[in-house]
Protein backbone atom coordinates (compact mmCIF):
# COMPACT_ATOMS: atom_id res chain seq x y z
CA UNK A 1 0.00 0.00 0.00
CA UNK A 2 1.25 3.33 -0.91
CA UNK A 3 2.66 5.62 2.24
CA UNK A 4 1.11 8.44 2.84
CA UNK A 5 3.15 11.70 3.62
CA UNK A 6 1.78 13.93 6.75
CA UNK A 7 3.19 17.14 8.15
CA UNK A 8 2.41 18.21 11.95
CA UNK A 9 3.33 19.45 14.62
CA UNK A 10 4.51 17.66 17.92
CA UNK A 11 5.65 19.39 21.11
CA UNK A 12 6.09 22.54 19.06
CA UNK A 13 8.15 21.14 16.41
CA UNK A 14 6.86 20.75 13.11
CA UNK A 15 6.97 17.09 11.80
CA UNK A 16 7.28 15.53 8.26
CA UNK A 17 7.14 11.67 7.81
CA UNK A 18 5.84 9.01 5.28
CA UNK A 19 3.21 6.90 6.98
CA UNK A 20 1.11 3.65 5.99
CA UNK A 21 -2.34 4.66 6.18
CA UNK A 22 -2.95 1.85 8.46
CA UNK A 23 -0.30 3.08 10.69
CA UNK A 24 -2.38 4.02 14.04
CA UNK A 25 -1.03 7.72 15.82
CA UNK A 26 -0.01 5.56 19.01
CA UNK A 27 2.78 3.54 16.86
CA UNK A 28 3.76 6.52 14.75
CA UNK A 29 4.30 8.85 17.90
CA UNK A 30 6.34 5.51 19.39
CA UNK A 31 7.77 3.90 16.89
CA UNK A 32 8.55 6.19 14.23
CA UNK A 33 8.96 9.22 16.67
CA UNK A 34 10.26 7.89 19.55
CA UNK A 35 7.82 9.32 21.51
CA UNK A 36 7.42 6.39 24.29
CA UNK A 37 5.30 8.18 26.79
CA UNK A 38 2.06 8.05 25.45
CA UNK A 39 1.50 4.04 26.09
CA UNK A 40 -0.21 1.10 24.98
CA UNK A 41 -2.56 -0.27 27.13
CA UNK A 42 -5.89 -2.12 26.20
CA UNK A 43 -5.36 -0.92 22.92
CA UNK A 44 -9.33 -0.95 22.94
CA UNK A 45 -10.14 2.24 23.45
CA UNK A 46 -10.71 1.47 26.78
CA UNK A 47 -7.80 2.31 29.23
CA UNK A 48 -7.16 6.04 28.20
CA UNK A 49 -2.87 5.54 28.81
CA UNK A 50 -2.12 6.39 25.17
CA UNK A 51 -4.30 9.64 25.62
CA UNK A 52 -2.90 12.90 24.05
CA UNK A 53 -3.80 16.09 22.99
CA UNK A 54 -4.20 16.76 19.87
CA UNK A 55 -5.87 20.47 18.31
CA UNK A 56 -6.87 20.78 21.80
CA UNK A 57 -8.85 17.74 22.66
CA UNK A 58 -7.92 14.96 24.36
CA UNK A 59 -7.85 11.69 21.81
CA UNK A 60 -7.26 7.87 22.03
CA UNK A 61 -4.04 7.55 20.41
CA UNK A 62 -4.63 3.68 19.77
CA UNK A 63 -7.96 4.50 18.10
CA UNK A 64 -7.04 7.05 15.21
CA UNK A 65 -4.80 6.45 11.81
CA UNK A 66 -1.26 8.99 12.17
CA UNK A 67 -2.75 10.41 8.49
CA UNK A 68 -5.84 11.55 10.47
CA UNK A 69 -3.44 13.62 12.20
CA UNK A 70 -2.22 15.50 9.18
CA UNK A 71 -2.00 19.30 10.20
CA UNK A 72 -2.34 18.62 13.67
CA UNK A 73 -1.16 19.91 16.45
CA UNK A 74 -0.17 17.34 19.00
CA UNK A 75 1.04 17.62 22.56
CA UNK A 76 2.73 13.91 24.81
CA UNK A 77 3.93 13.49 27.94
CA UNK A 78 7.31 15.05 26.83
CA UNK A 79 5.92 18.18 25.47
CA UNK A 80 4.49 18.96 29.00
CA UNK A 81 7.92 20.18 31.83
CA UNK A 82 9.66 23.27 30.37
CA UNK A 83 13.04 23.15 28.25
CA UNK A 84 15.34 23.84 31.46
CA UNK A 85 13.31 20.98 33.37
CA UNK A 86 10.94 22.07 35.51
CA UNK A 87 8.04 20.40 35.48
CA UNK A 88 4.22 20.85 34.53
CA UNK A 89 2.27 21.98 37.67
CA UNK A 90 0.48 18.76 36.99
CA UNK A 91 3.35 16.52 36.90
CA UNK A 92 4.83 18.38 39.54
CA UNK A 93 1.21 17.59 41.56
CA UNK A 94 1.42 13.80 40.04
CA UNK A 95 4.72 13.76 42.13
CA UNK A 96 4.01 16.00 45.13
CA UNK A 97 0.36 14.08 45.97
CA UNK A 98 1.62 10.56 45.05
CA UNK A 99 -1.10 10.63 42.40
CA UNK A 100 0.92 7.73 40.79
CA UNK A 101 2.54 3.99 41.82
CA UNK A 102 3.63 2.04 39.01
CA UNK A 103 2.93 4.86 36.75
CA UNK A 104 2.01 3.26 33.63
CA UNK A 105 -1.11 5.67 33.32
CA UNK A 106 0.01 8.77 34.01
CA UNK A 107 1.22 10.21 31.09
CA UNK A 108 -2.52 9.53 29.89
CA UNK A 109 -3.62 10.98 33.09
CA UNK A 110 -1.67 14.11 32.62
CA UNK A 111 -2.43 14.58 28.94
CA UNK A 112 -6.30 14.25 29.83
CA UNK A 113 -5.86 16.67 33.54
CA UNK A 114 -3.91 19.00 30.98
CA UNK A 115 -7.24 19.59 28.67
CA UNK A 116 -9.82 19.54 31.80
CA UNK A 117 -7.95 22.44 33.28
CA UNK A 118 -7.38 24.28 29.93
CA UNK A 119 -11.67 23.87 29.83
CA UNK A 120 -12.48 24.57 33.63
CA UNK A 121 -9.35 25.65 35.35
CA UNK A 122 -10.82 25.09 39.11
CA UNK A 123 -13.01 22.04 38.82
CA UNK A 124 -14.97 20.18 41.80
CA UNK A 125 -13.42 16.94 42.64
CA UNK A 126 -16.49 15.38 41.06
CA UNK A 127 -16.43 17.47 37.70
CA UNK A 128 -12.24 16.12 37.97
CA UNK A 129 -13.67 12.44 38.41
CA UNK A 130 -15.73 13.11 35.65
CA UNK A 131 -13.43 14.32 33.72
CA UNK A 132 -10.59 11.36 33.90
CA UNK A 133 -13.53 8.98 33.69
CA UNK A 134 -11.85 7.66 30.27
CA UNK A 135 -8.50 6.94 32.45
CA UNK A 136 -7.94 4.17 34.20
CA UNK A 137 -5.64 3.15 37.09
CA UNK A 138 -4.99 0.02 38.34
CA UNK A 139 -2.77 1.32 41.21
CA UNK A 140 -3.36 4.33 43.09
CA UNK A 141 -7.68 4.24 43.66
CA UNK A 142 -7.84 7.37 41.88
CA UNK A 143 -8.14 9.32 45.46
CA UNK A 144 -4.49 10.52 44.78
CA UNK A 145 -4.93 11.54 40.91
CA UNK A 146 -7.81 13.83 42.11
CA UNK A 147 -5.69 15.63 44.92
CA UNK A 148 -2.63 15.84 41.94
CA UNK A 149 -4.98 17.29 39.65
CA UNK A 150 -6.58 19.88 42.65
CA UNK A 151 -2.31 20.45 43.45
CA UNK A 152 -1.96 21.09 39.94
CA UNK A 153 -5.53 23.53 39.61
CA UNK A 154 -4.76 25.32 42.60
CA UNK A 155 -0.84 26.46 41.89
CA UNK A 156 -1.78 27.15 38.51
CA UNK A 157 -4.77 29.37 39.57
CA UNK A 158 -2.41 31.03 41.86
CA UNK A 159 -3.50 29.66 45.52
CA UNK A 160 -1.43 26.58 46.64
CA UNK A 161 -3.39 23.47 48.00
CA UNK A 162 -3.09 22.92 51.79
CA UNK A 163 -4.01 19.61 51.32
CA UNK A 164 -1.88 16.51 52.17
CA UNK A 165 -1.83 13.44 50.33
CA UNK A 166 -4.05 10.64 51.72
CA UNK B 1 -3.96 -5.09 16.70
CA UNK B 2 -3.19 -3.66 13.81
CA UNK B 3 -5.69 -3.27 11.00
CA UNK B 4 -5.44 -4.91 7.85
CA UNK B 5 -4.18 -2.37 4.60
CA UNK B 6 -6.08 0.14 2.61
CA UNK B 7 -5.94 3.05 1.10
CA UNK B 8 -6.74 6.49 2.59
CA UNK B 9 -9.30 8.62 0.98
CA UNK B 10 -10.23 12.50 2.54
CA UNK B 11 -12.50 13.98 0.18
CA UNK B 12 -13.13 17.63 0.68
CA UNK B 13 -16.84 17.84 -0.37
CA UNK B 14 -20.24 15.58 0.06
CA UNK B 15 -20.12 15.12 -3.91
CA UNK B 16 -16.51 14.37 -3.97
CA UNK B 17 -17.18 11.82 -0.80
CA UNK B 18 -20.00 10.41 -2.71
CA UNK B 19 -18.28 10.03 -6.19
CA UNK B 20 -15.17 8.28 -4.83
CA UNK B 21 -17.86 5.79 -2.46
CA UNK B 22 -19.99 4.91 -5.60
CA UNK B 23 -16.10 4.33 -7.89
CA UNK B 24 -15.10 2.10 -4.98
CA UNK B 25 -18.84 -0.48 -4.56
CA UNK B 26 -18.11 -2.62 -1.29
CA UNK B 27 -14.13 -1.89 -1.19
CA UNK B 28 -14.76 1.19 0.24
CA UNK B 29 -16.02 2.46 3.41
CA UNK B 30 -16.61 6.42 5.11
CA UNK B 31 -14.69 6.81 8.34
CA UNK B 32 -16.53 9.29 10.57
CA UNK B 33 -15.02 9.95 14.07
CA UNK B 34 -14.15 6.44 13.98
CA UNK B 35 -14.86 5.06 17.37
CA UNK B 36 -16.82 2.13 15.99
CA UNK B 37 -14.73 1.03 13.19
CA UNK B 38 -11.22 1.72 14.18
CA UNK B 39 -11.66 -0.79 17.04
CA UNK B 40 -13.63 -3.34 14.60
CA UNK B 41 -10.75 -2.85 12.20
CA UNK B 42 -8.02 -3.58 14.84
CA UNK B 43 -9.91 -6.70 15.17
CA UNK B 44 -9.96 -7.19 11.71
CA UNK B 45 -13.77 -7.95 12.12
CA UNK B 46 -13.72 -5.31 9.19
CA UNK B 47 -11.42 -4.89 6.24
CA UNK B 48 -12.11 -2.37 4.14
CA UNK B 49 -9.40 -2.01 1.18
CA UNK B 50 -10.59 1.87 0.78
CA UNK B 51 -11.00 4.55 3.92
CA UNK B 52 -12.87 7.43 2.75
CA UNK B 53 -12.36 10.14 5.80
CA UNK B 54 -15.27 12.67 5.98
CA UNK B 55 -12.91 14.22 8.67
CA UNK B 56 -12.17 17.08 5.91
CA UNK B 57 -15.44 17.53 4.32
CA UNK B 58 -16.55 21.11 6.39
CA UNK B 59 -20.17 21.07 4.85
CA UNK B 60 -20.91 17.65 7.61
CA UNK B 61 -19.97 20.16 10.39
CA UNK B 62 -22.30 22.25 12.85
CA UNK B 63 -25.40 22.61 14.62
CA UNK B 64 -28.51 25.09 13.40
CA UNK B 65 -32.00 26.20 13.22
CA UNK B 66 -33.80 26.08 10.08
CA UNK B 67 -37.40 26.90 10.62
CA UNK B 68 -38.83 24.74 13.36
CA UNK B 69 -36.43 22.35 12.80
CA UNK B 70 -32.67 21.62 14.42
CA UNK B 71 -30.38 20.74 11.86
CA UNK B 72 -26.97 18.48 12.85
CA UNK B 73 -24.14 18.28 10.72
CA UNK B 74 -23.11 14.76 10.85
CA UNK B 75 -19.41 15.07 11.81
CA UNK B 76 -20.78 17.35 14.94
CA UNK B 77 -19.06 15.37 17.93
CA UNK B 78 -20.47 14.60 21.07
CA UNK B 79 -18.47 17.01 22.56
CA UNK B 80 -19.80 19.52 20.37
CA UNK B 81 -23.57 18.54 20.98
CA UNK B 82 -22.71 18.92 25.03
CA UNK B 83 -21.28 22.29 24.26
CA UNK B 84 -23.87 23.97 22.11
CA UNK B 85 -26.01 26.54 23.60
CA UNK B 86 -29.02 26.14 20.85
CA UNK B 87 -29.01 22.69 21.86
CA UNK B 88 -29.25 23.67 26.01
CA UNK B 89 -31.94 25.88 25.44
CA UNK B 90 -33.85 23.93 23.09
CA UNK B 91 -33.15 20.32 22.72
CA UNK B 92 -31.57 19.37 26.13
CA UNK B 93 -32.19 15.98 25.81
CA UNK B 94 -29.22 15.91 23.02
CA UNK B 95 -26.93 17.19 25.93
CA UNK B 96 -28.10 14.77 28.79
CA UNK B 97 -27.88 11.69 25.99
CA UNK B 98 -24.24 12.70 25.00
CA UNK B 99 -23.01 13.09 28.40
CA UNK B 100 -23.84 9.68 29.45
CA UNK B 101 -22.05 8.33 25.69
CA UNK B 102 -18.11 7.39 26.31
CA UNK B 103 -16.28 8.52 28.06
CA UNK B 104 -14.53 12.39 27.53
CA UNK B 105 -11.99 11.38 24.86
CA UNK B 106 -14.38 9.63 22.70
CA UNK B 107 -16.80 12.20 23.11
CA UNK B 108 -14.10 14.36 20.98
CA UNK B 109 -13.62 12.41 18.34
CA UNK B 110 -17.09 10.66 18.19
CA UNK B 111 -19.98 11.89 15.87
CA UNK B 112 -23.57 11.95 16.19
CA UNK B 113 -23.56 11.12 12.65
CA UNK B 114 -21.55 7.86 13.34
CA UNK B 115 -23.62 6.86 16.44
CA UNK B 116 -26.74 6.97 14.12
CA UNK B 117 -25.57 5.62 10.80
CA UNK B 118 -23.91 2.65 12.29
CA UNK B 119 -26.93 0.41 13.25
CA UNK B 120 -24.92 -0.69 16.59
CA UNK B 121 -27.84 -1.27 18.50
CA UNK B 122 -26.32 -0.33 21.33
CA UNK B 123 -25.46 3.50 20.20
CA UNK B 124 -27.41 5.89 22.33
CA UNK B 125 -28.19 8.23 19.56
CA UNK B 126 -30.43 6.17 17.65
CA UNK B 127 -33.37 5.98 20.16
CA UNK B 128 -33.32 9.53 20.86
CA UNK B 129 -34.04 9.81 17.62
CA UNK B 130 -37.11 7.89 17.16
CA UNK B 131 -38.12 9.56 19.82
CA UNK B 132 -38.04 12.94 19.11
CA UNK B 133 -39.43 11.97 15.31
CA UNK B 134 -36.22 12.91 13.39
CA UNK B 135 -35.20 12.55 9.75
CA UNK B 136 -31.84 11.83 8.70
CA UNK B 137 -30.36 13.16 5.77
CA UNK B 138 -28.98 11.23 3.29
CA UNK B 139 -27.15 11.69 0.08
CA UNK B 140 -26.11 8.95 -2.83
CA UNK B 141 -25.32 9.50 -6.55
CA UNK B 142 -28.97 9.21 -7.19
CA UNK B 143 -29.02 12.33 -4.80
CA UNK B 144 -30.40 13.60 -1.73
CA UNK B 145 -33.66 11.55 0.26
CA UNK B 146 -34.65 11.52 3.81
CA UNK B 147 -35.53 8.80 5.49
CA UNK B 148 -37.04 8.68 9.02
CA UNK B 149 -35.41 7.59 12.01
CA UNK B 150 -38.23 5.19 12.77
CA UNK B 151 -38.17 3.56 9.13
CA UNK B 152 -33.86 3.32 9.41
CA UNK B 153 -33.13 0.05 11.74
CA UNK B 154 -33.85 -2.99 10.01
CA UNK B 155 -31.75 -4.85 11.87
CA UNK B 156 -28.06 -5.08 14.40
CA UNK B 157 -25.75 -3.05 12.04
CA UNK B 158 -28.63 -3.05 9.20
CA UNK B 159 -29.95 0.03 8.06
CA UNK B 160 -31.75 1.49 5.09
CA UNK B 161 -28.62 3.51 3.85
CA UNK B 162 -27.91 2.23 0.77
CA UNK B 163 -23.82 1.43 -0.29
CA UNK B 164 -22.35 4.49 -1.46
CA UNK B 165 -24.74 6.83 0.59
CA UNK B 166 -23.59 8.83 3.23
CA UNK B 167 -25.92 10.03 5.96
CA UNK B 168 -25.20 13.70 5.98
CA UNK B 169 -27.44 15.52 8.35
CA UNK B 170 -29.51 14.66 11.36
CA UNK B 171 -32.77 17.13 10.82
CA UNK B 172 -35.25 17.42 14.06
CA UNK B 173 -38.49 19.03 14.75
CA UNK B 174 -37.98 20.98 17.64
CA UNK B 175 -40.70 19.84 20.92
CA UNK B 176 -42.57 22.71 22.25
CA UNK B 177 -40.78 24.77 24.47
CA UNK B 178 -41.57 23.59 27.94
CA UNK B 179 -41.97 20.48 26.97
CA UNK B 180 -40.17 17.57 29.50
CA UNK B 181 -37.72 15.36 28.69
CA UNK B 182 -35.24 12.16 29.86
CA UNK B 183 -32.88 9.82 29.07
CA UNK B 184 -31.96 6.83 31.58
CA UNK B 185 -29.46 4.31 30.95
CA UNK B 186 -28.51 1.61 33.42
CA UNK B 187 -24.77 0.80 33.08
CA UNK B 188 -22.26 -1.20 34.40
CA UNK B 189 -19.51 1.47 34.36
CA UNK B 190 -18.78 4.33 32.74
CA UNK B 191 -18.25 4.11 28.92
CA UNK B 192 -20.50 0.71 28.91
CA UNK B 193 -23.22 0.27 26.63
CA UNK B 194 -26.17 0.50 27.88
CA UNK B 195 -28.16 -3.08 30.01
CA UNK B 196 -31.09 -0.93 28.74
CA UNK B 197 -31.97 2.35 28.77
CA UNK B 198 -35.25 4.50 27.82
CA UNK B 199 -35.51 8.15 26.38
CA UNK B 200 -39.08 9.95 26.84
CA UNK B 201 -40.13 13.37 25.27
CA UNK B 202 -43.34 14.66 26.83
CA UNK B 203 -45.72 17.64 27.02
CA UNK B 204 -48.21 18.52 29.77
CA UNK B 205 -51.42 20.11 29.39
CA UNK B 206 -53.54 21.02 32.67
CA UNK B 207 -51.59 18.35 34.37
CA UNK B 208 -52.55 15.81 31.96
CA UNK B 209 -50.10 14.27 29.23
CA UNK B 210 -50.80 15.94 26.22
CA UNK B 211 -48.14 14.07 23.63
CA UNK B 212 -45.50 11.36 25.00
CA UNK B 213 -43.06 9.96 22.83
CA UNK B 214 -40.48 6.79 23.89
CA UNK B 215 -37.28 5.31 22.85
CA UNK B 216 -35.30 2.48 24.03
CA UNK B 217 -31.63 1.54 23.47
CA UNK B 218 -30.14 -2.23 23.39
CA UNK B 219 -32.99 -4.25 24.43
CA UNK B 220 -33.23 -5.52 20.69
CA UNK B 221 -31.76 -6.04 17.65
CA UNK B 222 -32.52 -2.27 17.26
CA UNK B 223 -33.28 0.75 18.86
CA UNK B 224 -36.99 0.68 19.42
CA UNK B 225 -39.93 3.47 19.38
CA UNK B 226 -42.60 1.61 21.52
CA UNK B 227 -45.47 3.59 19.97
CA UNK B 228 -48.14 1.93 22.29
CA UNK B 229 -46.34 2.52 25.41
CA UNK B 230 -46.87 6.28 24.43
CA UNK B 231 -50.55 6.07 22.87
CA UNK B 232 -51.45 4.83 26.41
CA UNK B 233 -49.65 7.48 28.57
CA UNK B 234 -51.44 10.24 25.83
CA UNK B 235 -54.64 11.89 28.10
CA UNK B 236 -53.63 10.65 31.67
CA UNK B 237 -51.95 12.44 34.98
CA UNK B 238 -49.04 10.23 34.71
CA UNK B 239 -50.87 7.92 37.59
CA UNK B 240 -49.21 4.65 38.61
CA UNK B 241 -52.03 2.82 37.13
CA UNK B 242 -51.50 4.26 33.66
CA UNK B 243 -47.95 4.51 34.16
CA UNK B 244 -47.39 0.43 34.90
CA UNK B 245 -49.64 -0.42 31.94
CA UNK B 246 -47.43 1.86 30.08
CA UNK B 247 -44.50 -0.01 30.70
CA UNK B 248 -45.64 -3.55 30.79
CA UNK B 249 -46.25 -2.40 26.55
CA UNK B 250 -43.01 -1.26 26.22
CA UNK B 251 -41.18 -3.95 28.06
CA UNK B 252 -43.45 -6.27 25.36
CA UNK B 253 -41.68 -5.24 22.08
CA UNK B 254 -38.25 -5.62 23.78
CA UNK B 255 -36.59 -8.78 22.77
CA UNK B 256 -32.85 -8.31 24.77
CA UNK B 257 -30.01 -10.83 24.03
CA UNK B 258 -28.94 -12.57 27.29
CA UNK B 259 -24.91 -11.22 27.52
CA UNK B 260 -22.41 -9.87 30.06
CA UNK B 261 -25.19 -7.30 30.68
CA UNK B 262 -27.52 -9.54 32.21
CA UNK B 263 -30.01 -12.67 31.36
CA UNK B 264 -32.95 -11.04 28.84
CA UNK B 265 -35.65 -10.92 31.40
CA UNK B 266 -33.45 -8.54 33.34
CA UNK B 267 -32.97 -6.38 30.55
CA UNK B 268 -35.82 -6.33 29.83
CA UNK B 269 -37.43 -5.44 33.09
CA UNK B 270 -34.00 -3.05 33.60
CA UNK B 271 -36.03 -1.27 30.54
CA UNK B 272 -39.47 -0.82 32.37
CA UNK B 273 -37.36 0.88 35.09
CA UNK B 274 -35.64 2.92 33.13
CA UNK B 275 -38.50 4.24 31.70
CA UNK B 276 -40.46 4.39 35.10
CA UNK B 277 -37.14 6.96 35.86
CA UNK B 278 -37.36 8.64 32.83
CA UNK B 279 -41.42 9.34 33.07
CA UNK B 280 -41.07 10.56 36.24
CA UNK B 281 -38.02 13.12 35.59
CA UNK B 282 -39.74 14.34 32.82
CA UNK B 283 -42.76 15.13 33.83
CA UNK B 284 -41.11 17.14 37.12
CA UNK B 285 -39.31 18.73 34.30
CA UNK B 286 -42.51 19.85 31.80
CA UNK B 287 -44.28 23.05 32.68
CA UNK B 288 -47.62 23.45 32.03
Amino acid sequence: MPKSQVSLTVNGETVEALVEPRTLLIHFLREQLNLTGPHIGCETSHCGACTVDLDGKSVKSCTMFAVQANGADVRTIEGMAAADGTLHALQEGFREMHGLQCGFCTPGMIMRAYRLLQENGSPTEEEIRFGIAGNLCRCTGYQNIVKAIQYAAAKLGGVPLREAAE
Amino acid sequence: MIPGSFAYHRPASVKEAVALLAELGEEGRALAGGHSLIPMMKLRLASPAHLVDLGGVAELKGIRSDGGDIVIGAMTTQHELVGSELLGAKLPILRETALVIADPQVRYVGTLGGNVANGDPGNDMPAVMMCLGAAYHVTGKAGERRIAARDFYQGAYFTALEPGEILTAIRIPLPAAGHGFAYEKLKRKIGDYATAAAAVVLTMSGGRVATCAIGLTNVAETPLWAEEAGRILAGSALDAATVKKAVAAAEAITSPASDTRGPAHYRTKMAGVMLTRALARAKERARA
